[in-house]
């Protein structure tokens, strides 16, 4: 067997006891997806998307920025090329982040890289690398992680598209800060040192400034480049001072 | 269904999940050398600022550097809980419950 495939090899009962460790783990993700789904939900079906279809990209497309531009596009009478090629830009920065669980999957097979790939989001990949600081990658773990959220996506804006207008005060609540509040907590877990903590500041700061003066999203993949080649050189710099 | 909308739908999953696929699926074939391995070290706290800066400074999508931006506000006592105690689950309730609290009060 090759070494690369031993991550692969176990048994039944760990797996399955991985999958369920994983769904425990997206709770917080779980907390997040709800009130937005169910947003996304009420818009869709708004701006005139059938039940079946406002659900329908949600188990295919699975993206939420893109899944409100789209349905606002599509209201706005726009055609497959500019809702397509503007998805394409807005999930561009998926690339990154794909690249950066490269290491921690590479033990496992291509066909099961390729399928976990599926539901990577900015959530999901925040809360994953962030988890696997401290405990092994394995693919029913992820899974389990990524079904759950994915699950919940899909029925929460199934659930917006079918209440239309009933509950949209679900802000009031503050859910809408569900997401903000994990991604800050996920954060704080990875600054591991200065150098993280200075590569942070460089990528909240460029993305902010990209912001106002790139349209689209391409300010969150320039500043996460931008500020991890710093960390990079960083990092260099300050083991050549130790030196 | 209208065949427009499925067809949309169906470019708009191809185009989400190609760059979700192709680093995970082709890095296998490449040898990366060390660098590029410590620079993807940096990426996941990179991306994460990166949605962070904008997420609690322009939460309307304009830039709101003022005391009425509740995501802002609400992220500070969140960042001091999230040091503070190092876990998840309590940093998001807590953050929940700060911006409901801004809610009512603002």
């Amino acid at each position: 067997m090759p070494p690369d495939e031993t991550t692969l090899a176990a048994p039944a009962v760990t797996a399955a006891h991985e999958f369920f460790s994983g769904v425990r783990e997206a709770v917080p993700i779980v907390l997040g997806y709800l009130p937005i789904g169910f947003a996304y939900g009420i818009i869709a079906a708004k701006t005139g998307l059938s039940t079946l279809e406002t659900v329908l990209m949600s188990v295919l497309v699975y993206a939420g920025a893109s899944q409100f531009i789209a349905a606002g596009l599509i209201a706005a009478g726009a055609g497959f090329g500019t809702i397509v090629a503007t998805t394409f830009l807005v999930n561009l920065r998926h690339l990154l982040m794909s690249a950066a669980l490269f290491p921690w999957l590479r033990g496992l097979r291509a066909p099961t890289r390729a399928g976990l790939a599926f539901e990577l989001t900015d959530e999901t990949f925040a809360l994953a690398t962030t988890v696997f600081q401290k405990r092994a990658a394995t693919a029913p773990f992820l899974a389990g992680l990524q079904l759950t959220a994915q699950f919940t996506w899909v029925l929460s804006s199934l659930a917006g598209a079918l209440s239309g207008s009933l509950l949209t005060s679900v802000n009031r609540f503050g859910l809408d800060f569900a997401l903000p509040a994990m991604f800050i907590a996920l954060l704080v877990l990875q600054l591991r040192s200065r150098v993280h903590l200075a590569a942070a500041g460089i990528a909240a700061a460029c993305s902010l400034l990209f912001a106002q003066l790139i349209p689209g999203n391409w300010n969150v993949i320039l500043a996460a480049v931008i500020a991890a080649t710093a960390g990079m050189f960083l990092e260099g710099g300050s083991k050549n001072r130790a030196d | 269904m209208r065949t427009e909308i499925f067809f949309t739908i169906i470019g708009m999953a191809l185009v989400t999940y190609l760059p979700r696929m192709l680093p995970l699926v082709v890095l296998h074939r490449l040898p990366l050398p060390g660098p590029v391995y410590r620079w993807l070290g940096y990426v996941p706290v990179a991306v994460m600022a990166a949605l962070l800066g904008p997420a609690l400074a322009m939460p309307q999508g304009e830039l709101q550097l003022t005391w009425t931006n509740k995501f802002f506000l609400a992220a500070l006592p969140t960042f001091l809980l999230a040091v503070k105690t190092r876990s998840l689950v309590a940093t998001v309730i807590a953050g929940i419950l700060a911006a409901a609290l801004l809610n009512i009060c603002l």
